[in-house]
């Protein structure tokens, strides 16, 4: 029973790597700037997610605040990128 | 894993489905991030991560955590209902910017009228 959730959270993780690459492919090619900040918001909910994972790995808890941190910094950043997208400022 | 022995069957069999669910539908959204044509398409895509995938591996997590402490463990719970919560502000603020960018520049964002138009 151990193998089989050892093989689950090794198959998880590769996983949310491959959709990592995805975005940073998003983030590199992005044809316009709208663009890239989706790949970047993609970006790091799946290195949340992949930190979830590997605190599951490691049956530690010290991993899930490293992904709260990332999501709360992670829609700050979003917004912000957004913001000045929109008015080309970030705080008038 | 290192524990993983004193985990009993069911919660090591709900925690491997939930994972292998959550990161598998996080990069379908991922591959529909890199696929799809058009910006207005391509921003629906990743959402399907930030809600079903956080929920599924939010969920492994805290069944994993409580089985594993005998306690209900919930502090997962955070992440899921804050990610569930901030993620359509911030990709409404980033599709108002990007409609506001394509106006400027004289396209037509979505192929029709838009609701800043005069008419």
């Amino acid at each position: 029973m151990s193998m089989l959730l050892g093989w689950s959270i090794t198959i998880a993780l590769v996983l949310l790597g491959i959709g990592m690459a995805c975005a940073a492919f998003r983030i590199i090619w992005g044809p316009r700037a709208q663009d890239r900040v989706v790949g970047f918001d993609t970006l790091y909910t799946n290195a949340m997610l992949l930190l979830l994972t590997f605190g599951i790995r490691s049956s530690s808890t010290v991993y899930f605040e490293a992904a709260l941190i990332i999501a709360l910094l992670g829609f700050v950043g979003t917004v912000a990128l957004a913001k000045f997208l929109l008015r080309g400022e970030v705080i008038e | 894993m290192n524990e993983g022995t004193e985990l009993p069957a069911i919660a090591a069999i709900l925690t491997a489905t939930l994972l292998i669910a959550g990161a598998g539908i996080t990069l379908i959204g991922s591959l529909g991030l890199l696929r799809l044509q058009s910006f207005y398409e391509r921003v629906h895509a990743p959402t399907l991560g930030t809600t079903l995938g956080t929920s599924c591996i939010a969920i492994a997590s805290t069944i994993y955590f409580s089985a594993l402490g005998s306690r209900p463990v919930l502090h997962e719970l955070l992440i899921l209902v804050f990610i569930t919560m901030t993620t359509p502000i911030a990709l409404m603020v980033l599709v108002r910017a990007a409609v506001f960018r394509d106006e400027t520049e004289g396209k037509r964002p979505l192929g029709g009228k838009t609701e800043n138009e005069d008419p």
